[in-house]
């Protein structure tokens, strides 16, 4: 299967979408592969944690590979793989091809595997300054400069944000598989389960900075349940205005070195927050230098 | 219907006590964490005596009053809306069998619960009920949940005295002061209508009658009859709430102000302050806009259909099979507020807006539907230009 | 409330926003990627049903979706439905094999009523997939051919292969009287055939504009083209009508996705006429 003529999208209704006329044959059930790049594990944990659920997964799917899981590893093709982490290194690049290859739907999770995770920090750092300070050899070290979402490298048929992502979500993507359908992933702010929450919103009547309006949903509003801001790790929603944001979170009175923090935690390699943290920065570097040149005149 | 009682604050109870013994599920306004929301009450006590709100643009707080006003606040943080129309409801169950073709049954929902009472029902959020009749409830389909849960109501209306900055529902001509009937339907507006009352050593509830059933309670808790004196006390309390707004829509040109917006540049300029996260129609208490969601089983032989709320403001309300339709925000804004202030009347005879200002309020970028639709109004040349201040 | 309970409000007794049960008799290939869906009602009387409305149809499981109806008027059973296969649900209903069970809503919506243009000429302008929400309406009026005039359809797909219904429209033209132009976008290299827009047929067709009526189905974009053709040809502005196409989740103006301004599409259309369309057709993302 050539990666360029890959079909994507909903698979055909073939034998899987049926899995449970044949739940006991093995080689019937559709295979499901996890894997695993850069990243913390945790997602691929959130699927261990299904457990009212689990039973009717294993019956529903052949699971193949899942080294978190199990060690028996049974060969592709997969039809359906789960993808975890970053692309961080060569052969992280060479790999994600094979599996794609391999793979009919693939679906990567979380914002590791979505945006690049914590570890896309190093998009703006110096990695070869990390690499001599970390390592006592770093010529044995084979590592990227950046730290980049699967999307960037191979076709992707669905996405699941967060940090970790949501059971949920995952649970979804599982369901839809099975019966030959669409997802349904919203990408809409987090603002929108707030409401049907019937939670107050957290910026409006406590004054705490929020990313909720430029977040995408999917976590429940899990932090604003709890009277606290989201922290935006589900990544940008699909019409995210950070530059409104961004002037929301000023006059809350957040500095701007929290506010480029905040969109360079779990999604800095999400294209509308990395520019949002560099218009901020841009903006602070601007604001400084006209300090600097008033007191100069001052003086 | 001119009956007019004295219900002394302290017959609260005997009232909240009278409509769960007629089997009402009691709801009103309750302290819930920040902020004043809808819930059940049971009692008195569950209101949220004492407090105040203080309500603008992206900012609300709960404040002390340092009295024992039951009343004395502004629009609470959701309206009635998720009362009749929850948030989110199941429309039908289904269930398949595998053993012949993909046979399947559905079910239709049907919603149970006892009725509600409305106790404390704001003038604004009263207007948007009876919006929501005439919308989901007075066209040839009605939505069957909604009919279901609003006939048999009863409602408790409570005059407003302390509205916030943000309210403007005196230019919608929607309160402080409800209308005594439903101008679509002739109906009572309400059962019974309290004004609260608050002097030095006198603490009392002016009480309206509406309807038989209205009276009915009010006798049965030995509300004391009062004089049209007192109606005229109720009539001061509104009249000054009235006068303290400072918000405004100009109703008399505001259709036609959209009407004649629809390439304004002033879509550029609000859609580089919109979040597009949805909120103010959320918090609406007319925004009827929903979707369906079908939700299935990992086997797919269940399978449930829910109706849940849906905004305008995102991107996958417009979606047909190659993209949304109303792609960018400044779209989606010029939709929202079109809505509200102008063809809403074309397909309702009604506007949209009930002035309860919480799309004011709770916009995390404090944008403002009066200084929008004054804008546009300029803008269009239909009003005025902005008087020199 | 209580005042207003003396009248008690009662959802439809077929509440319309329950599916009702059809079986697919047959999926029929028409070109590449779409199919024509033959379906009987599980239980009851076949759906009656006018030209030009629509339903929504549901696979099991997966979800639903508004389709117009493409079968006759005057047949209906059983129940036609054209679908292009682009989405989970329409992959879902093309692939379902005979027998299968689905769901079935409606009908919604407008009709074309050709009826109002007895005596005068006709012109369906359609192209790709668009004739088959037309094709009830061609039927209505072969089935009543004398009551006609001059009766065209000018009809453009995007390549040969995407002809829709191409033996049925030779048909028509040999045995009904029907002057049936074609065109497509882009032809093979030998292709004998008019490559154009099917908007540029409208120029040169034969046709008495004073007395004609037009029925235009289409992407949104070709029917604001063909309607502005037409009107300038001097077919009367409410002769014209158009069939709107809006996301729908409920059908019957409930969950207002539909909305065009002031319209719901799904119950003040999908059929409506070019005076009323024509001033928000020239909004963009209206």
């Amino acid at each position: 299967m050539s990666i360029a003529t890959e079909p994507h999208g909903v698979t055909e209704p073939h034998a899987h979408s049926h899995g449970h006329d044949d739940a006991a044959s093995a080689s019937s059930r559709p295979k499901l592969a996890v894997w695993k790049f850069a990243s913390c594990d945790g997602c691929q944990l959130s699927l261990l944690n299904c457990e009212d659920e689990l039973l009717s997964i294993a019956e529903a799917v052949h699971i193949a590979y899942f080294p978190e899981a199990t060690r028996a590893v049974v060969e592709g093709p997969y039809e359906l793989s789960l993808v975890e982490g970053s692309i961080t290194t060569p052969d992280d690049v060479r790999r994600i091809h094979e599996i794609r290859a391999q793979s009919g739907v693939l679906a990567t999770i979380g914002a590791c595997a979505t945006a690049g995770g914590i570890q896309a920090l190093r998009n703006w750092a110096d990695v070869d300054q990390y690499r001599s300070v970390v390592y006592a050899h770093p010529e044995y070290l084979k590592t990227l400069d950046t730290s980049t979402p699967i999307a960037s490298h191979v076709d992707v048929d669905y996405e699941l944000r967060g940090c970790p992502v949501d059971k949920k979500q995952l649970i979804e993507v599982l369901a839809a598989f099975l019966n030959g359908r669409k997802p349904r992933i919203p990408t809409y702010s987090v603002c929108v389960e707030c409401k049907l929450k019937g939670n107050v919103c957290v910026p409006v009547a406590t004054g705490q900075p929020c990313l909720g309006p430029v977040t995408q949903a999917g976590c429940g509003a899990l932090c604003p349940s709890y009277g606290r801001g989201c922290y935006g790790c589900f990544g940008p929603q699909d019409s995210a205005n950070t530059e409104s944001l961004t002037r929301q979170l000023v006059e809350l009175g957040m500095p701007s070195d929290d506010i480029v923090r905040v969109y360079r935690t779990f999604n800095a390699g999400a294209p509308a927050f990395a520019a949002a943290s560099d218009a901020v920065e841009a903006d602070a570097v601007e604001a400084a230098a006209s300090r600097a040149a008033e007191q100069g005149g001052a003086s | 219907m001119d009956d007019i009682r004295i219900l002394q604050a302290s017959g609260l109870d005997a009232l909240i006590e009278e409509l769960r013994s007629r089997g009402f599920r009691v709801v009103g306004p309750t302290l819930r964490g920040d902020a004043i929301v809808t819930g059940e009450i049971r009692a008195a006590s569950d209101l949220p005596r004492g407090k105040g709100d203080s309500q603008d643009a992206k900012t609300y707080r709960v404040r002390s009053r340092g009295d024992d006003a039951y009343f004395g606040f502004a629009a609470p943080a959701q309206s009635s809306k998720p009362v009749f129309f929850p948030a989110e409801e199941v429309v039908w169950r289904g269930h398949r069998d595998h053993d012949d073709d993909g046979h399947f049954t559905v079910e239709r929902d049907t919603p149970d619960g006892a009725p509600i009472a409305l106790l404390g029902v704001r003038s604004c959020d009263l207007r948007a009920v009876q919006i929501h009749d005439r919308v989901l409830a007075g066209r040839s389909h009605v939505d069957a949940h909604y009919v279901g849960r609003r006939d048999g109501a009863f409602v408790v209306a409570v005059a407003c005295s302390d509205p916030a900055a943000s309210c403007f529902c005196a230019s919608m001509g929607t309160g402080p002061r409800p209308a005594t009937t439903d101008p679509e339907t002739g109906a009572s507006s309400y059962d019974l209508l309290l004004t609260e009352i608050l002097g030095e050593d006198d603490h009392h509830f002016v009480m309206e009658i509406g309807t038989d059933a209205g009276r009915e309670v009010a006798d049965e808790i030995g509300a004391s009859m009062g004089h049209p004196a007192d109606r005229d006390d109720a009539v001061a309390v509104t009249d000054a709430a009235a006068a303290r707004q400072t918000r405004a829509i100009d109703t008399t040109i505001v259709h036609d102000v959209l009407r004649a917006s629809a390439e304004s540049p002033r879509w550029e300029d609000v859609a580089s302050r919109c979040l597009a996260c949805t909120n103010c129609t959320l918090v609406c208490p007319t925004c009827f806009c929903t979707t369906v969601q079908d939700v299935s089983d990992l086997t797919g032989d269940s399978a449930e259909r829910h109706r849940v709320w849906d905004s305008c403001f995102s991107e996958s309300f417009s979606y047909i099979h190659g993209g949304p339709t109303r792609e960018s925000t400044k779209a989606r804004y010029r939709q929202w507020i079109t809505h509200k202030l102008s063809s809403w009347e074309d397909q309702f005879g009604m506007l949209g807006c009930v002035g309860c200002g919480r799309c004011i309020t709770w916009c995390p970028a404090g944008i403002d539907i009066t200084e929008e639709a004054a804008a546009l109004g300029r803008m269009s040349g239909l009003a005025a230009p902005a008087p020199a201040t | 409330m209580s005042t207003a309970a003396a009248e008690p409000r009662i959802a439809d007794a077929g509440d319309p926003m329950v599916p009702r049960r059809y079986a697919i008799t047959r999926v029929r290939q028409d070109t590449r990627d779409t199919f024509t869906l033959l379906l009987d009602p599980v239980n009851g009387a076949p759906l009656t049903f006018r030209a030009g409305q629509f339903t929504m149809l549901h696979a099991f499981g997966v979800g639903e979706v508004p389709i117009s109806i493409s079968g006759d008027p005057a047949a209906p059973a059983p129940l036609e439905h054209t679908i292009r296969d682009v989405g989970a649900v329409t992959h879902a209903l093309v692939n379902a094999h005979p027998g299968t069970e689905i769901g079935v809503r409606g009908p919604f919506g407008t009709s074309w009523d050709v009826d109002d243009a007895a005596d005068g000429d006709v012109v369906f302008v359609t192209g790709g997939i668009g004739l088959a929400p037309l094709r009830p309406a061609i039927l209505d009026v072969l089935r009543e051919r004398d009551r006609y005039g001059k009766v065209l359809l000018l009809y453009g797909s995007r390549t040969p292969d995407d002809i829709l219904f191409g033996n049925e429209m030779h048909r028509w033209a040999d045995l009904n009287d029907v002057n049936v132009q074609m065109t497509v976008d882009n032809a093979p290299y030998g292709y004998t055939g008019k490559v154009g827009f099917v908007t540029e047929l409208i120029a040169r067709a034969g046709f008495n504009p004073r007395t004609s009526w037009a029925f235009v189905c289409g992407p949104e974009v070709m029917m604001r083209s063909a309607a502005s053709a037409l009107a300038g040809r001097g077919v009367p502005a409410p002769h014209i009508r158009l069939s709107m196409e809006r996301s729908m989740k409920c059908g019957i103006g409930l969950c207002g996705h539909c909305q065009l301004r002031d319209l719901f599409i799904c119950v003040d259309g999908p059929v409506l006429d070019y005076p009323r369309l024509e001033p928000l057709m020239s909004v963009r993302e209206l």
